[in-house]
């Protein structure tokens, strides 16, 4: 029926009876595109508005008493101590790299003095937060996410509202404060794991004592060449701890949609991250230099 | 024989309570895309009253449940508690109603990462922080015994059985000393026997607390057992609201099916 009657507003003759009608399917292959891009247009707007919307009802439920104290404490814990060994890990190996791959860059420009602030820069203030956002984008975020979508399937959300408790305010805030405030120190935490196995990977081929590398790489250096690079990982925090618990509040379709959410928790926090860096960079620059 | 003496004890009861509706629902609509899942219904409940609502698998029984306690809202029509008119209420205005109500979930709907009396004790928790840990645990404790299950204090809900869940489900739903019980599908699942046990519980707690109850079931039996009064949707309508014996003189050929099928 709707192929026909795109085919007579198209001007296009309807079918023969009784034959396929080529006309009505090339009408139709058109505008399937069409509605696609449309769909996702729609899509795009009312999914941003709905993370709007969602992250209001959590900030007015987040400064409302009563407040959810132990509930925060438990998450500080699940972010911030279980993400530590991972995050370490991570700034330990990209420590490595960065000394490795610029030892090499400079010694072929006979610049090899400049390596302790070349690590020391390209650690704190690229490296150290853009590894440690990733990861635990990844860790928390899928976490999060998975988490909420399975309490949202078996109506244990349901249960809390019903309960008389905002849900909001007990699971939704507590978690996205927890990746606010941690954030910062497991970035400061990778940075140190960083400057240290790259100090130690430059020190197994040029001898430099760990004092006179630290000294080096900070020579000059104020707080605003560095505080702001680690800072801004709050607001990493703040997309991570969003991201996932608007995915996971908002689940359905049982454990389809459980997984949805976590790999869509992970996909979207990752990429608002490093969209949101691009901006915070140029902030930085504008604002602290 | 005991069960007959309950229902006679609670019908009269509830004649004697007499008092003003402490659940009101007035014409109320709900659709859900093109689906049109209640179409003008009312009803009251009483205090010491329980309504059984019965009718066909997605007929918007459990929808309405929902609406009472605000979990989902209305597109239009009045929901009155204890004279209260909740469908503008926001969430936390909504939370001093839900206060006074306790609801089970038609799966038990238990937090999966609490033991069973971190689960009974979530709501006194979070709403009776004047309780000292002491008294909090003797309350969780006092609740499981009503519902039988005080052996099972440390044991995580996938560590029990459905009947069991929905046990602690309701042991959970009266942490408050609420004054309206909504109960959802409270057999649905269970064998005959935890049924049986179910229905019994669910009629002592009725007989020991006078709450106003709604238990929405497809179970005519259990129904019969625990209601003073029968209510029986069809394409989102009450086709018929009374006493059983209303809905067996009935000549509606619905209710007539529907009290042969089951």
């Amino acid at each position: 029926m709707s192929a026909m009657a795109n085919s007579t507003t198209a001007g296009i003759s309807p079918p023969l009876a009784g034959g396929s009608p080529p006309s009505s399917e090339r009408t139709t292959s058109l505008l399937s595109p069409l509605e696609y891009v449309g769909g996702a247009f729609t899509g795009f707007f009312e999914w941003f508005g709905s993370l709007g919307i969602f992250a209001w009802k959590v900030l007015r439920a987040a400064v409302t008493p009563p407040y959810e104290w132990n509930e925060l404490i438990h998450q500080l814990d699940e972010v911030g101590s279980k993400s530590f060994p991972l995050v370490a890990l991570a700034g330990a190996a990209v420590g490595v790299i960065i000394s490795l791959e610029a030892r090499y860059s400079l010694s072929r420009f006979g610049a090899t003095s400049m390596f302790p602030v070349t690590l020391v820069y390209t650690v704190i203030q690229v490296m150290g937060p853009i590894i440690t956002g990733l990861v635990v984008s990844g860790r928390v975020g899928a976490g999060i996410g998975a988490e909420l979508a399975s309490m949202k399937v078996s109506e244990q959300i349901d249960a809390i509202e019903a309960s008389a408790v905002n849900p909001y305010r007990l699971l939704a805030a507590t978690r996205i404060l927890a990746c606010i405030l941690m954030l910062p120190l497991l970035t400061v935490a990778a940075d140190a794991c960083g400057l240290l196995t790259g100090w130690f990977a430059q020190t197994l081929v040029e001898p430099l004592s760990f004092h006179r590398f630290i000294e080096s790489g900070f020579q000059g250096s104020t707080f605003n060449a560095f505080l702001p690079q680690t800072f801004k990982t709050a607001v990493y925090g703040l997309i991570i701890g969003l991201v996932a618990c608007f995915q996971g509040m908002r689940t359905e379709g049982g454990a389809e949609g459980v997984g949805r959410a976590a790999t869509n928790s992970v996909v979207l926090g990752s990429l608002f991250l490093i969209l949101a860096d691009v901006v915070l960079v140029k902030f930085i620059l504008v604002v602290f230099r | 024989m005991a069960i007959a003496e309950d229902i006679a004890n609670k019908d009269a009861k509830s004649q004697e309570s007499g008092s003003a509706p402490v659940i009101e629902v007035e014409n109320l609509h709900k659709a859900f895309g093109a689906q049109n899942v209640l179409n003008g219904i009312s009803l009251s409940v009483s205090r010491g009253e329980t309504l059984a609502v019965l009718g066909r698998s997605g007929t918007g029984k459990s929808v309405l449940l929902r609406i009472l306690i605000g979990l989902v809202k209305p597109d239009s029509g009045s929901v009155r508690i204890q004279g209260q008119d909740i469908a503008g209420l926001s969430l936390d205005g909504l939370s001093t109603i839900r206060m006074k109500m306790g609801f089970l979930f038609q799966h038990a709907a238990l937090y999966d990462s609490l033991t069973v009396r971190e689960n009974v004790a979530f709501p006194l928790v979070h709403h009776r922080r004047d309780l000292s840990n002491a008294e909090r645990k003797e309350r969780v404790t006092h609740l499981l015994a009503e519902v039988g299950m005080e052996g099972s204090l440390e044991k995580m809900p996938s560590d029990i059985s459905g009947g069991m869940q929905k046990r602690v489900g309701l042991a959970r739903a009266l942490a408050l000393e609420p004054e309206i019980l909504l109960l959802d599908e409270p057999t649905a699942g269970l064998d005959p026997i935890s049924s049986g046990e179910i229905n019994e519980l669910i009629l002592k707690l009725q007989r020991e607390r006078q709450m106003a109850s709604i238990v929405v079931t497809h179970d005519m039996h259990s129904a019969r057992t625990i209601s003073n009064r029968l209510a029986l949707l069809d394409k989102g309508n009450v086709v018929i609201d009374g006493k059983f014996e209303k809905l067996q003189q009935s000549d509606i050929g619905f209710v007539k099916e529907f009290l042969k099928q089951s």
